[in-house]
């Protein structure tokens, strides 16, 4: 498995998957896709580099602790659904704003704050779960 | 159409139940993942099983123009999966865990917590 | 379903949502909020205790106001994202889930408050309020959702966060209660999905107040027995009734002990608000049917769990038997129907909330004191602490249902109802329990507290946050005791609105069907 080809090639290819799964995340509004798919994919990205070059580098790319990282997502989906108490809107109602950024029209949500917080919590959790399982540590 | 959805998840019960009587976890677990797949096929058939158009709507109306697939089914089975899974990993390190520290697969013979040879309470003050 | 011109007007007007609505969904985004908080900040371990305690203290803050708001003005609604019921999941808190809901909240500040002592370091640093905070946002979710396939998703956040619990620490004799508790749970979770699942089938909905008005006007040709029965099934595995309790009194001594404290305060009293919600507002004709194999399995329950707190000579074991001959108490209750075997249960599951919490964490200061949880060694205590006796023994009248304490009314209510239709075998039983249930831990306070210490003890105080809260346990079951009448009036009131459920459809279809 750990060729020099593949640990080559891994971090292009972790990069290139983190990236498409931000895409899938992002286009998940109206399209096939979301945070728990993009979330998926990011894992497997993750995946892939701990195979090439071990978990170590993993966690050290991560920054943040896995757990922290879910758990972080797990407040901002919940600040989502509480941000509608301001409006007067029962929980969880979608609220939208248009900014124009450099002439172009961008369509931000609070469901897309929510998908977000989905995605980190597929990422920190589904992660940490891999970690522990190669590591055979209970962290 | 229902009939031989019916007939498969007969099966996959059949087999779960069949696994979960075995005395070995692993084989325990097993039958756990067969369930939960067992109960997704259930709730995708109990939300009728019809071949029609994905239920989107299309631009500028408010319902569905034609008859669509009921979409709420697949909400529920996706939901469920997610859980089964997560499940599944922590029953897969429980069980990991009770093999290394416990050394042994055999719930038979997991008796650290309700011990053989516990003493009857006195009975005299 | 085709493209009918439907009347969507309603889906575009917009009210303002009152903010007293809010309080509906606050207590479990409260919770995951603070969860996730204290998730975040698991390696600082002087913060953990710092910001789980205000946050469980600001939990039961918003469940009175939401109990006073409800009291006033009847069962709240509030659907998720707009989408009007019954497609939108659908929060409903009416007199019943907010009653328990409030005392989930306070019997989880009393264990976050106990385990200031009790969880070391590495407990702390494995996540214990973290996991508590998740797993009230599990119980708080249950008790107030109004959609059937959301209280199954609050069933799961509670178990997931409860095997994080159980495992705290990671002893191999908690591996090996986890695995029995694990396992057997997650069958009984699987077995109330599958019903949902049919459910859904026959109905075609899953909110609540939707099925109820639908099962009422379509009895006579839906199959509802097959629904009640598995429900009865799923959820008495949940409550650990007999014959599916096994896994209760093979897992629950396991853990540290304010967590047994907290899973025999709040989990298995979980099962019992989902036996009450399903059996008794959803299917009564059917629970009608069912109410002699019910009134057998809680004299079935109440019995054996007696009888099994007198063969054990561990006390954290004895007192999971203690904990079943609670739920077969109950379950008389349930299987009796009238107001007074509904209302008996509800009191009844209150007051052993609060009651067993707190026998579980007098349980824990016992064994800390005389270094030892065994009957057979134990000793000397009241020479140790009178004060810590004293409480314990209320608790221990408490839990066997002796005047004046919190447990004598919902047993005098149980055995009046049935009395009342003749059932004169359930109320001996319900006597009967009561009787072996008071020798069972009269023989714990006659050997661990009054008997002179067989060894020497080892060198131990009671903390004071340790005693705090069990003190206000114990203090909660003597002023309800005493002076019973407001949560009797608040009991039979939740009674009303869980056997004539007209009030809760209108809160949630507001404009009538």
């Amino acid at each position: 498995m750990n060729t020099l080809i593949f640990r080559t090639v891994a971090p292009f290819l972790t990069a290139l998957m983190a990236l498409f799964s931000i895409f899938v995340l992002l286009r998940g509004h109206n399209e096939p896709g979301g945070g728990f798919i993009g979330g998926l994919i990011a894992v497997s990205a993750l995946a892939i580099f701990g195979i090439a070059n071990g978990i170590s580098a993993v966690r050290r790319a991560l920054w943040f602790h896995p757990m922290a990282i879910s758990a972080f997502g797990l407040f901002i989906a919940c600040l989502a659904g509480l941000m509608s108490a301001a409006f007067g809107v029962p929980f969880m109602t979608g609220l939208w704003v248009y900014p124009v950024v450099l002439g172009v029209e961008i369509p931000l949500s609070s469901v897309m704050l929510f998908d977000i917080g989905v995605y980190l919590v597929v990422v920190g959790a589904i992660t940490s779960i891999a970690l522990a399982l190669e590591a055979g540590d209970d962290t | 159409m229902e009939f031989p959805f019916v007939l498969l998840i007969g099966l996959f019960f059949a087999a779960a139940v069949y696994l979960m009587l075995s005395k070995f976890l692993v084989r325990v677990l097993l039958g756990v993942v067969l369930l939960g797949n067992g109960v997704n096929l259930l709730l995708f058939t109990n939300g009728r099983i019809l071949r029609d158009v994905p239920p989107i709507i299309p631009d500028g109306h408010d319902v569905p123009a034609t008859l669509t697939a009921n979409p709420l089914p697949q909400a529920l089975i996706l939901t469920a999966i997610v859980i089964s899974f997560s499940f599944f990993a922590f029953l897969l390190v429980l069980v990991y865990r009770a093999y290394q520290d416990l050394g042994t697969d055999n719930g038979n013979e997991m008796r650290l917590a309700e011990p053989e040879d516990d003493p009857l309470p006195p009975t005299g003050y | 379903m085709a493209a009918s011109p439907t009347d969507l007007s309603a889906a575009f007007v917009m009210t303002p949502v009152p903010a007293a609505d809010w309080l509906v969904v606050l207590p479990p985004a409260w919770c995951l909020l603070a969860g996730a908080v204290l998730l975040m900040l698991r390696k600082s371990l002087r913060l953990q205790a710092l910001i789980a305690l205000p946050a469980l203290a600001v939990l039961v803050v918003i469940d009175g106001l939401l109990l006073a708001h409800v009291a006033v003005n009847g069962p709240v609604t509030m659907v998720m994202g707009r989408w009007l019921p019954p497609f939108g999941i659908a929060f409903t808190a009416d007199l019943t889930g907010v009653l328990f809901a409030l005392a989930g909240a306070v019997v989880a500040f009393a264990g976050g408050m106990h385990a200031l002592a009790d969880i070391d370091a590495s407990g702390r640093r494995y996540g214990f309020y973290p996991f508590l905070l998740l797993l009230m946002a599990g119980v708080s979710g249950a008790f107030l959702t109004g959609d059937v396939f959301n209280l199954y998703v609050w069933f799961e956040v509670l178990l997931i966060s409860s095997f994080g619990l159980i495992t705290l620490g990671s002893e191999p004799r908690q591996i090996d209660g986890a695995i029995k508790y694990a396992f057997l749970n997650l069958v009984a979770t699987t077995l109330f999905l599958v019903t949902t699942g049919y459910l859904y089938g026959i109905f075609g909905t899953l909110n609540m107040a939707d099925i109820a008005s639908k099962a009422a006007a379509g009895r006579a040709e839906l199959p509802l027995m097959t629904l009640a029965t598995l429900y009865l099934l799923a959820f008495g595995m949940k409550a650990a009734a007999f014959p599916v309790n096994f896994w209760l009194p093979a897992s629950y001594h396991t853990p540290n002990i304010v967590v047994s404290a907290l899973f025999a305060g709040l989990l298995t009293k979980v099962g019992i608000y989902a036996l009450l919600r399903t059996l008794v507002m959803l299917f009564p004709v059917e629970r009608e049917e069912l109410s002699f194999l019910i009134a057998l399995a809680g004299v079935a329950t109440m019995i054996l769990g007696a009888l099994g707190a007198l063969g054990q000579s561990d006390i954290r074991r004895l007192l999971g038997y203690v904990v079943i001959s609670g739920i077969g108490v109950m379950l008389a209750g349930l299987s009796l129907g009238s107001p007074g075997g509904i209302g008996g249960a509800i009191f009844y599951a209150l007051h052993s909330m609060v009651v067993m919490t707190a026998l579980y964490m007098a349980a824990g200061l016992a064994g800390r004191l005389a270094g030892s949880f065994d009957l057979n060694r134990l000793g000397g205590l009241y020479t140790r602490s009178a004060l810590f006796s004293a409480l314990s023994l209320v608790l221990f009248f408490a839990a066997s249902g002796l005047p004046p304490f919190s447990g004598f009314w919902p047993k005098v209510m149980v055995a009046k109802a049935a009395i009342d239709i003749g059932a004169w075998w359930l109320t001996a039983a319900v006597f009967l329990t009561g009787f072996l249930t008071t020798i069972a831990l009269g023989r714990v306070f006659a050997l661990a507290y009054w008997r002179p210490a067989t060894q020497s003890l080892p060198a131990q105080t009671i903390s004071a946050s340790a005693l705090l809260p069990l003190a206000g346990l114990t203090v909660l079951t003597v002023v309800f005791g005493l002076f019973p009448e407001a949560l009797l009036s608040f009991v039979q009131h939740a009674e009303q609105g869980l056997s004539n459920p007209d009030a809760y459809i209108g809160s949630v279809f507001p404009g009538g069907k």
